[in-house]
């Protein structure tokens, strides 16, 4: 059984059983360190670890860095000093763990780190909770290759900001998704920088450069934002997106699948915000009978299209904080 | 009691009665390791506060202080990890980059008549976009020295520690308050912040205290941002974003007067442990947002304004005048 499945079920099973399943986390102090909440996805990343941690009974001391990794290090060496049963971190950047996280383990405090990696000896932290951008992407490409059939399609990608990892290996990965498939190809590809506004104008710009969209067959977004922001160009421009040109994206925010209910978007690729049920999923099993989890767990990659209830999708979602 | 110290004493027994809450609250709180935390994790804070309160005291300010203390950590970086320069080479590199830049800073604000607020805000986007150009992305640093300090503390009973560099923001401390108090230098600062035209007229040498105040700034800001890349094994340009204001705060809140002339080292020190505090509470907790620490300091700031007004005009009828009319 593939480590995915495994946290799937994991997920169902504490789902299901909630304080059960987790007996031994169930009034232990856990402290985490976010980065802030510079994103709607951070936001939602933190309220639902709120969430997962009320459900579990889990004391949780939050600490909001504003940004600064100095105030992640004194928010880390303030749980040590409080004696917390683990610490949860969202790393602002790669370097400069060490001394802190060393003095977390002398001090027998497991560490966990969510959706981004360090720069630093991987015995210092307990196991590190991702996603897996590459597969994102390819996830995102064999979609289309599904939905498109034997058609010939001209698919033009708004990629990321350059040179970001996400941009790098969603572009990777759904390049790989459809390189089997010579009827489908790339025709345009240029940075919308993750924004809204910026999905638009690029958008726009490949419309005016194909005909008024009549090559286009689909748009590829590197998030969910771009891809909203092509939707617009592209009604303004007299298509109907969604049917005219395909949209598919990643991220899985609100807005995406309340275009999907409209009919204007047709699959997204969620980056969950639960990183933190895995990471108690994890933690429970180490603190039990010492399990030793992987060290680099992914979340998982799940495709929604239209079908998947898009309006439940939207309304789960919206009180995130996204 | 002299009336002078009351802002003082004032700092030291809100910070004493915020401790005693905090502890009675969390018990815990009251151990040798939050006491080492306290020390280490404010020890950039401290040493550039230590340079901020004598640029105050001189009736001047210093935004530039997060910006070279960002610029250090960069600089510092790139030395050891680019170049290959021994760790205590690139020091002294870097202390000597920022003193050049203080007085640069100085003469600036001296012979050119341009308020310090303007030069050291031309001085922070200098430093900050220079730090930036070196290297936009954190750059990590590997070096036995690096490693040697970050491992050698003094162990507290009780399980603190006594880093490096919190020694080091405790030495610094105490070079201050000998250099404010007992040396011909200090009581320039203090004259220059009464008024720079009657200190000129008693023989001090204003150009060349100006321009020392904000090489002296600089430099420990320098120091603070080698102190700042030992903390985090690394340089980044974004690092010490908005110190500058973290140290002024710290400095009000210790008693000392904005508008200069007056002040303690000392009482800096209470300042910076009561931001400490704060941050140190708002994580005990776990529930409130960070975002406290900034509404506390804020009223504390408020506060000790407040306070400063009634001290001064209720206690000293004969003193000068602190604005000009």
């Amino acid at each position: 059984m593939s480590i995915i499945k495994k946290l799937a079920l994991a997920a169902g099973v504490s789902a299901l059983l909630s304080s059960a399943a987790y007996a031994d986390l169930s009034g232990k102090v856990i402290g985490f360190s976010q980065i802030g909440s510079e994103s709607g996805w951070r936001a939602a990343e933190t309220s639902v670890t709120k969430s997962e941690a009320e459900k579990l009974g889990i004391d949780l001391k939050f600490a909001d860095a504003q940004q600064k990794q100095e105030n992640q290090i004194k928010a880390i060496r303030g749980f040590i000093a409080q004696g917390v049963a683990a610490i949860l971190i969202a790393p602002v950047v790669a370097t400069g763990w060490e001394e802190v996280l060393t003095e977390a383990k002398e001090a027998n405090i497991p560490v966990i780190l969510l959706d981004r990696g360090i720069d630093a000896p991987q015995d210092l932290y307990l196991t590190s909770v991702a996603s897996d951008q590459v597969k994102e992407g390819r996830v995102a490409g064999e979609w289309l290759v599904g939905a498109v059939g034997d058609k010939d399609c001209k698919i033009v990608e708004l990629q990321g900001t350059v040179g970001s990892s996400p941009a790098i290996n969603r572009k990777q990965g759904f390049e790989e998704g459809i390189k089997d498939h010579a009827n489908l190809s790339i025709i345009r590809s240029q940075t919308g920088d993750f924004t809204r506004a910026k999905g638009k104008e690029v958008m726009e710009g490949f419309l005016k450069a194909e005909d008024g969209g009549k090559g286009i067959c689909a748009v590829y977004a590197h998030n969910d934002d771009m891809a909203v922001g092509a939707i617009q160009a592209i009604k303004d421009a007299g298509l109907k997106p969604g049917s005219d040109i395909l949209v598919v994206s990643i991220d899985g925010v609100p807005d995406i699948f309340q275009a999907m209910v409209a009919g204007e978007a047709n699959a997204t690729v969620e980056l969950t915000p639960n990183m933190a049920g895995p990471a108690f999923a994890a933690l429970d099993a180490y603190l039990t009978d010492g399990t030793q989890p992987e060290k680099f767990i992914i979340t998982e990659s799940k495709l929604y299209t239209p079908a998947d209830d898009a309006q439940g999708e939207y309304d789960r979602r919206k009180g995130l904080g996204y | 009691m002299n009336r002078a110290l009351r802002p003082l004493v004032a700092t030291t027994a809100i910070f004493a009665l915020a401790y005693l809450a905090a502890v009675v609250q969390f018990p815990a709180m009251f151990s040798t390791r939050v006491m080492g935390n306290f020390l280490t994790d404010n020890a950039f804070l401290g040493i550039a506060a230590v340079g901020m309160t004598f640029v105050i005291i001189s009736g001047g300010i210093d935004l530039s202080v997060g910006a070279v203390i960002g610029f250090t950590t960069v600089l510092n970086a790139v030395l050891i990890m680019w170049l290959g320069l021994h760790p205590l080479l690139a020091f002294a590199i870097s202390l000597g980059v920022a003193a050049a830049f203080g007085a640069v800073m100085g003469a600036a604000i001296h012979y050119l008549k341009v308020p310090s607020f303007i030069v050291t805000l031309a001085g922070m986007f200098l430093a900050r976009g220079g730090a930036s150009v070196l290297s936009p992305d954190s750059i990590g640093i590997k070096h036995e020295l690096y490693t040697t300090i970050s491992k050698s503390y003094i162990l507290l009973p009780g399980g603190g520690r006594l880093t490096v560099i919190g020694m080091i923001m405790l030495l610094v401390f105490a070079f201050g308050i000998v250099l404010a108090h007992r040396t011909r230098f200090g009581s320039y600062v203090y004259a220059l912040g009464g008024s720079e035209v009657s200190a000129g007229l008693m023989g001090v040498p204003v150009a060349r205290t100006t321009i020392l105040i904000y090489t002296l700034s600089a430099t420990l800001a320098g120091l603070a941002g080698i102190v700042f890349s030992l903390y985090t094994s690394a340089g980044y340009s974004l690092s010490a974003l908005g110190v500058e204001l973290d140290a002024i705060a710290a400095v009000v809140i210790g008693g000392t007067l904005l508008t200069g002339g007056y002040g303690f080292i000392a009482g800096t020190f209470i300042g910076v442990m009561l931001q400490g505090l704060v941050q140190t509470y708002i994580v005990f907790d776990g529930t409130l947002s960070s975002w406290w620490t900034k509404i506390v300091i804020g009223g504390l700031l408020f506060l000790f304004i407040l306070l400063q007004r009634l001290v001064f005009s209720a206690a000293a009828p004969r003193r000068k005048v602190f604005w000009k009319t």
